[in-house]
């Protein structure tokens, strides 16, 4: 198992969010994993990541312990985080953005230069001196995309990639995360519908209230519409 | 019109040494959040190292060696104290950072006279730049010259550094978002202490660069520092080509405006800072701040009014103070009276800062306008004294009007900065007003009345005035008005979409602090016999800070507890040793690492922390979460914030 979430359990303050979550993902799987507004899915990864101050329970990423590590060592070791808010620098160019992620490269995880990311999302090829906060939103979830990639992981998390994009983009998005999976990358994301998500993901979790309701192949979940139909945004 | 040249080069000549060191509090301040108060004091010691190393070693070689190994022996001192103290208070709120800082400023000043002694020191003059060059006729200083090319080469040097180095776009992009910059593998943890230890560099160069044409003296650090903060200000905190524009600026209006405005000249450097606030809150270059870290209420624990027990209790403590006198002698009787007066400044200014959330670095101002007002109506025109305590305090609260109007606009340090800004001009009015406020000399012969004088009976009455006072300010912070201002605190932006008036708000706040301090300088000048400059000065401004802060930002009754704790401190240590500052600083110091939360907040959690082991369950949301550094909202404000997003 590339990473193994065991009883993990997440606090906001005094607000208890996450409960008893377990989450498992393979080496080169795309894992979705599913869930309304608020029912939990960016603490979760936040949690993967240690942003959130006080969590407990197990994860484990290749092989090791990284529960109580601090949230850049975490990060170096090859587990990269795209939040959903993006993020960008925006007054740094998009080079520069880049630049920020960069990390050496690894054995077992893909290798990635400026160059290479500018071939999977070619309108940053187009943009490389322009600044981040002179970009629209796809473009901006692109950037944070490859500015994690960067980082040379070998699994990426992935918080609601396709939010507030365009159907044509979607579709190049939802081509860059399979063309990343070729990569030999390991993949979580995160969607609030299938739509996208079955497009992509080979197993899938629903979450709802910070606990894990259904956990299985996509096309168990597509032949329950039942559960479908309790837990997620139609 | 050839002297004019001459003055333009002398203010880029000190203009260089002033970007040296705004600079560096600006990339300090842009990455690690920090208001650096020591940065004056590692500016100091720049000067004084490179006056030991080019003593030392002399000759060309001894001398720009001497001034390059200053600002780096300075630089791993800053960064010795960004590793041992620094690290630990990052999370702390916002302005107990700039205590410590404070404290340790505090040190500095004391260790510099034990090592250097008290006299001002001459520096060598700099090898290859002795002489003056003609220009127009007249002899500009050959140094000057080169300080005058050294600036913009440092600018440069600078913009490749952030531009063109992976260094320099880590720290721009946490200048920007730290934590994320964090989530893509950076360890900020050194991060933090290399931009620590640049902006310190900056700082001891521009010191030790200053050595060939100022004496070095233990007073530069305090001179320079509010000189720095204007510049930052103006330039826009962050922005290293803004602090370079407002040097040039604010050098060029002390050069020019000691010709043209010699009575007004230092009032003519903040008139400008406030005006640029006014028309940029953000300086001339800077960027408005997201919506930051709150400097106060960042507590999870719900604030309550107190309960009958604790009122019996607060009674009890005022009944057995007013025995003192039964038992107490004169100086100690003094001592107390002293301290009351503090305790109602202390609490006025925690009304501000954290009920209403705006840190005043400027406070002193409406306690030494009431001073003066008190001042004013007894010797000018013969005002008994229980008339002189109701009139003086109406100059403060005339001064919070005016202020606070221009203050309220902005928030955070800009709102610091602008605060201290106003009270530097109402300083220096003081200073320089000399047919009506006696300059330097002040007023002298404020005796109360008879009835009065005797030190039980003063005690007695400063006793009532701040008990009452105190009392009057926490009935306001459970008061509606009370909650309206809390909720501006918490959210500017929500509390106006629920119909309140931030603006309108804030202004009586900081008017009604401004009231409570002016009563308590009025009780000032009465004790003393006497108002001079200092009671509003910077250093009494920081003395509020301190006591707010020492007693605990985020409770309710901090401020006198450390009003208590810190001037009783400050009193016992003066006559105790003469390296006071030393020790005081050294007392700050530890205080902010023991206690981030102050002494009260530390034994609320203490108490928090019994309740919780006493009866469990439930209690679990009582005990001192670890609050996630952005997490917003004190008190009852729900934490949650429902985020709206179509449904798709
Ligand atoms: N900083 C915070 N402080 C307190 N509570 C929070 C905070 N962030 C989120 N929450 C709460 O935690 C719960 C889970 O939120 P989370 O952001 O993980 O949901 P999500 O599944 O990512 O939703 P969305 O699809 O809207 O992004 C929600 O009830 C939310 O209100
Ligand atoms: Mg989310």
């Amino acid at each position: 198992m590339k990473l193994e979430i065991h009883k993990l359990n997440s606090y906001y303050g005094p607000a208890h969010i996450l409960f008893d979550v377990d989450i498992s993902v393979g080496t080169g799987e795309v894992v979705a994993l599913l869930g309304r507004n608020g029912a939990g899915k960016s603490t979760t990864f936040r949690s993967i990541v240690g942003l959130v101050a006080r969590r407990e329970g197990r994860i484990v990423f290749d092989g090791e312990d990284i529960t109580n590590r601090p949230t850049h060592e975490i990060v170096r070791r090859g587990l990269g985080y795209v939040p959903e808010d993006r993020r960008i620098f925006t007054e740094l160019t998009v080079e520069e953005n880049l630049m920020v992620g960069a990390q050496p490269a690894r054995d077992g995880a893909p290798c990635w230069t400026p160059e290479k990311l500018y071939t999977l999302f070619p309108n940053l090829g187009e943009m490389r001196g322009r600044l981040g906060g002179r970009m629209s939103g796809g473009e901006q979830q692109m950037l944070t995309i490859a500015r994690t990639l960067m980082g040379n992981p070998s699994l990426v998390l992935l918080d609601e990639p396709s939010e507030g994009l365009a159907p044509k983009i979607v579709e190049e998005m939802a081509n860059a995360i399979l063309a990343m999976k070729n990569e030999g990358l390991s993949i979580v994301l995160s969607e609030q519908n299938l739509h996208f998500a079955r497009l992509i993901s080979d197993r899938a979790y629903i979450i709802e209230s910070g606990r894990i309701r259904f956990g299985g192949t996509i096309r168990e979940l597509e032949e329950s519409p039942e559960i479908r139909d309790a837990y997620l945004a139609v | 019109m050839e002297f004019f040249v001459v003055q333009f080069l002398t203010g880029l000549a000190s203009a260089a040494s002033l970007f040296l060191v705004a600079s560096g509090l600006s990339i300090i301040f842009g990455v690690t959040r920090i208001v650096n108060f020591a940065h004056g004091a590692f500016y100091m010691l720049g000067a004084y190292v490179a006056y030991t190393l080019t003593e030392r070693f002399e000759g060309f070689f001894g001398f720009w060696g001497g001034i390059l190994l200053a600002a780096l022996v300075v630089a791993a001192i800053g960064a010795l104290l960004e590793i041992v103290l620094l690290r630990r208070i990052y999370r702390a709120p916002e302005l107990f950072q700039l205590l410590a800082t404070f404290g340790v400023t505090l040190m500095v000043q004391d260790l510099v006279v034990m090592i250097w002694g008290p006299e001002d020191l001459v520096g060598p003059r700099a090898p290859g730049l002795r002489g003056a060059v003609d220009i127009l006729g007249l002899a500009v200083p050959t140094y000057d010259l080169f300080l005058i090319v050294l600036g913009p080469l440092v600018l440069g040097a600078l913009w490749i550094l952030f531009h063109r180095t992976r260094w320099g776009v880590l720290v721009r992009a946490a200048t920007q978002d730290r934590d994320m910059v964090a989530a893509l593998g950076v360890n900020q943890t050194w991060l933090f202490t290399s931009v620590f230890a640049l902006g310190i560099f900056l700082a001891g160069l521009g010191g030790a660069l200053q050595i060939p044409r100022n004496a070095v003296t233990h007073l530069m650090d305090l001179s320079i520092i509010v000189e720095v903060f204007v510049v930052v200000v103006i330039g826009g905190l962050g922005s290293v080509l803004g602090a370079f524009i407002a040097a040039v600026l604010v050098s060029e209006l002390n050069a020019f405006g000691i010709l043209v405005f010699p009575k007004i000249s230092i009032v003519l450097v903040f008139l400008v800072m406030a005006c640029v606030l006014i028309v940029r809150p953000w300086g001339l270059l800077g960027r408005p701040e997201g919506p930051a870290r709150q400097p106060a209420g960042l507590s999870i624990r719900p604030w309550h009014p107190m309960s009958p027990n604790q009122r019996l209790l607060m009674l009890a403590l005022v009944v057995v103070a007013g025995f003192v006198p039964l038992v107490a002698g004169n100086y100690v009787l003094t001592v107390l009276a002293e301290i009351a007066v503090f305790a109602l400044f202390a609490a006025s200014l925690h009304f501000l800062m954290t009920v209403g959330g705006l840190a005043s670095f400027g406070h002193a101002a409406y306690f030494g306008l009431g001073a003066y007002g008190a001042a004013f109506a007894t010797t000018m025109f013969g005002a008994p004294m229980v008339a002189s305590l109701l009139l003086g305090p109406l100059l403060g609260v005339a001064g919070a009007i005016l202020f606070g109007w221009f203050c309220v606009r902005l928030s955070g340090v800009y709102f610091a900065m602008l605060t201290l800004a106003f009270a530097q001009i109402a300083w220096s009015i003081a200073f320089q007003w000399v047919e009506v406020t006696g300059g330097d000399n002040g007023i002298l012969g404020v005796w109360p009345a008879s009835w009065a004088s005797s030190p039980a009976a003063f005690y007695w009455l400063a006793l009532a005035v701040s008990v009452a006072g105190i009392a009057a300010l926490r009935v306001l912070v459970f008061s509606p008005f009370g909650y309206a201002l809390r909720a501006t605190r918490d959210s500017a932006l929500r509390s106006e979409a629920i119909g309140i008036d931030r603006a309108r708000v804030q202004w009586a706040a900081f008017i009604i602090a401004g009231t409570f301090a002016g009563i308590a300088g009025a009780l000032f000048a009465f004790l003393k016999g006497s108002v001079f400059p200092d009671n509003l000065a910077i250093p009494m401004s920081v003395d509020g800070l301190v006591m707010v802060l020492l007693g605990g930002i985020e409770t309710v009754s901090g401020a006198v507890v450390g009003a208590v704790v810190y001037k009783a401190l400050a009193i016992w240590l003066v006559s105790q040793t003469d390296l006071s500052k030393l020790v005081l600083g050294a007392v700050i110091v530890l205080l902010v690492v023991a206690f981030p939360k102050g002494i009260v907040g530390f034994a609320e959690d203490l108490m928090a922390r019994r309740r919780a082991r006493t009866d469990d369950g439930g209690a679990a949301l009582a005990a001192p979460a670890k609050a996630a550094p952005a997490a917003p909202g004190s008190g009852a404000a729900p934490i949650a914030a429902p985020k709206m997003e179509a449904a798709r």
